[in-house]
């Protein structure tokens, strides 16, 4: 950073707008949405930005116990938390030590991985679906979880080995040297020395491979047909309004506010860890 | 506690450099060895390959009476103090210096884990730090959370890699001086690595001196100071550093740049048929010839010099006097420079004089020595012809003697303390 300048006034005000001008652009979707998700159908088409009377309608629908899609919506929820999770702690404990090996052992074929990695993560999601649409429906993983959890698996190695990798070289070698000095095994130096200090980069890769997995929509639409296995993201193409005139607008915003929760409070949750500067005094500081 | 023997070992990187090449080091039980040498020497390297962190590419490495090549680091039962600590940062010191028991499963109840923690933050005066993380300590803090460490189990050998060098230049003298109490105490074996010759000189019950892998002299400070085998152990040793000199052989005079000096009786054998040597001459053994009483300046040479700058620093006083260099030592000394991690700077002598000494710079002094203190080199080899190996092995003999009586008394000490009585150390403390 070096010297940070005291700001003029003027600075600041230019500052200030820019920032404001972000946040709008920023939020102002989300608001819209959560504004919608309290309109009545009726209230739908009013142009209005704030609903005329705020309602619970739109939840009752996807939540309540005779919602006209509380089956579709609840079905879906539990699939995408379920299968969002376990891709999430598959990968990171496949990039965990993937990342581990790259950064501290030299093997040959080091560059190989990382550069594989990077190469699997350019394909377009698109060019991969139809083939795998084939492929899945033979064999038997169409429509179930480990259909999706292993495409998602696929997005999310690539991005927690890079990011863990790179993450894995700055903690200092010598702790675990000293961890086997101690009279530690490899294995024991790895977990007692390495992985508490790993824990804040692997907490920020599992949550950016968490939000990867639960906001993909093509494999979820692709590779799904029932409530089995479908996701939330797919799921909320198929809702319908109460009658076939009517848009199920209101139903979609307060599905896509339900499922923006859980990734605000993981990000409060987390951000503690990620933050925390636990290699600090490691070393000489 | 155990004596470690290293018999010919070489350490040889993927490109088939030698850092580490040929070194036969015999460390005896209760030991304190220090290694020495300018960086890229090879020390540290040597260090990591005794406690296991270095492959050892050929020779044989032995703890007691076993061959440990092939042990992992955990199973040579060494304990080590890294130069940045490697402390774990997310344990609380108590933690850090309990790690290395809680390993160990089922062998500490949590009891005695609790002692010998206890034990040795007493030791260091860690007890107040206890529940503190090490980020929120001091650096002369950390080095001890480090050797608590080191010392809460019982090692076979404690090993050091330049402990001392993060540290300020007084808290540094201090530490020292622990670590020289600390090890009498315990009597462990210990292997030290610095580039710092105060320490080396300080700590050490024999020094080995290294250069570019290769040992070149083992022996105790005072031998490697009187006694050095070849220039580059004389250029090493002794702060300010010796001066060499080219030194043409007249008869049974040798011509230096400021005057002739009768050649002393013991070099005279060695020095037939040679026309040119490097003369050193430590700086201490230069003296002022006007404070000097007659007698002892008959017993000597004078020869006067013009000084170029004078640095006063209470105790003593350095005068710096150019001088030129013979063409055909000139490369071997500018070699010698820079193995010593020199700069090549401008051939001068410093001669360190008393405090009471009236030379100024820019004037001309009159300065005395003692030509028997003379060292003379080989200009091709490097290798000292005065070389007396008899007066080096009695030296080496004074030394052990002194140790073992150091080694008693501690242990005397440690037997009072234990019975009840506040050792003397504690009581000065208090």
């Amino acid at each position: 950073m070096g010297a940070t300048k005291a700001l003029t006034g003027r600075q600041k005000i230019a500052w200030a707008a820019i920032t404001l001008v972000v946040l709008v652009w920023a939020l102002f979707p989300v608001l819209s949405i959560l504004a919608t998700s309290f309109k009545l159908p009726s209230d739908l088409n009013t142009g209005n930005f704030l609903p005329t009377s705020w309602s619970w309608t739109n939840y009752e629908q996807i939540l309540g116990p005779d919602g006209s899609a509380q089956e579709l919506f609840l079905s879906s929820l539990r699939n995408s938390i379920g299968i969002s999770l376990i891709a999430t702690a598959i990968s990171s404990v496949l990039a965990t030590l993937a990342a581990y090996a790259i950064a501290r052992l030299d093997f040959p074929g080091r560059k190989l991985i990382l550069t594989t990695a990077l190469g699997v993560s350019i394909f377009p999601v698109i060019s991969i679906v139809t083939p795998l649409f084939n492929l899945w429906r033979s064999i038997g993983l169409y429509d179930t979880w480990p259909g999706l959890i292993i495409p998602y698996l696929s997005l999310t190695l690539p991005i927690s080995i890079w990011t863990l990798t790179a993450f894995f070289r700055q903690i200092p070698w010598e702790l675990e040297q000293a961890a086997q000095v101690d009279g530690a095994t490899t294995w024991q130096a790895f977990r007692k020395a390495i992985v508490p200090l790993a824990a804040p980069g692997v907490f920020t890769t599992a949550l950016i491979a968490f939000f990867i997995a639960w906001n993909d929509f093509v494999y979820g639409i692709s590779l799904t047909s029932t409530e089995a296995a479908r996701p939330v993201p797919a799921a909320l193409a198929f809702f319908s309004g109460a009658s076939q005139f009517e848009d199920p607008t209101g139903a979609i915003s307060a599905a896509a506010v339900v499922v923006t929760i859980p990734v605000v409070v993981l990000v409060l949750l987390f951000q503690r860890q990620i933050v925390s500067g636990l290699t600090q005094g490691a070393v000489k500081g | 506690m155990a004596s470690i023997t290293l018999t010919d070992i070489v350490k040889k990187y993927g490109d088939g450099y030698p850092a580490v090449n040929g070194v036969s080091l015999d460390i005896k039980d209760g030991e304190f060895v220090i290694l020495v040498g300018p960086s890229g020497c090879g020390k540290s390297t040597l260090l990591r390959m005794i406690v296991g962190l270095e492959d050892i590419t050929s020779g044989e490495l032995k703890i007691g009476d076993e061959v440990v090549n092939e042990k992992a680091p955990r199973d040579r039962h060494l304990a080590m103090v890294f130069q940045n600590y490697a402390l774990y940062p997310h344990l609380t010191v108590y933690e850090n210096i309990a790690f290395p028991l809680r390993l160990q499963k089922g062998k500490y109840t949590e009891e005695q884990i609790k002692d010998n923690v206890e034990y040795a933050a007493d030791t260091l005066e860690l007890r107040e730090h206890l529940d503190r993380k090490p980020a929120n300590l001091s650096g002369g803090q950390r080095q001890r959370v480090a050797m608590g460490r080191a010392i809460v189990r019982d090692a076979r050998a404690f090993l050091f890699d330049e402990p001392l060098s993060n540290l300020d230049a007084k808290l540094r003298g201090q530490m020292r001086t622990e670590i020289a109490r600390m090890q009498r105490r315990l009597g462990t074996t210990t292997v030290y690595v610095t580039h710092d010759q105060t320490e080396a000189m300080t700590l050490g019950d024999r020094v080995a001196v290294l250069r570019k892998g290769e040992l070149q002299q083992v022996a105790s400070p005072r031998a490697l100071y009187e006694q050095p085998v070849n220039l580059f152990v004389a250029g090493f040793i002794g702060s300010p550093p010796m001066n060499f000199l080219p030194g043409e052989v007249h008869g049974d005079s040798l011509r230096l740049p400021f005057g002739d000096v009768p050649i002393p009786e013991t070099a005279r054998g060695k020095l037939a048929g040679r026309d040119l040597v490097i003369v050193g001459l430590r700086p201490e053994h230069v003296e002022d010839a006007r404070v000097l009483d007659e007698d002892k300046r008959a017993k000597g040479a004078t020869f006067s010099a013009e000084v170029d700058v004078v640095e006063w620093l209470g105790a003593e006083l350095y005068a710096y006097i150019p001088f030129e260099t013979h063409a055909d030592v000139a490369q071997k000394l500018e070699e010698l420079d820079r193995d010593l991690d020199g700069e090549g700077m401008r051939t001068q002598m410093i001669v360190s004089l008393g405090s009471e000494s009236r030379v100024r710079d820019g004037s001309s002094a009159e300065l005395w020595f003692d030509p028997r203190r003379l060292l003379i080199f080989d200009p091709e080899s490097g290798e000292n012809l005065t070389y007396d190996d008899e007066a080096a092995r009695r030296i080496d003999a004074e030394t052990e003697e002194d140790r073992r009586a150091a080694l008693e008394r501690a242990h005397r000490d440690a037997e009072k303390q234990a019975n009840g009585e506040p050792a003397a150390r504690h009581r000065q403390a208090s």
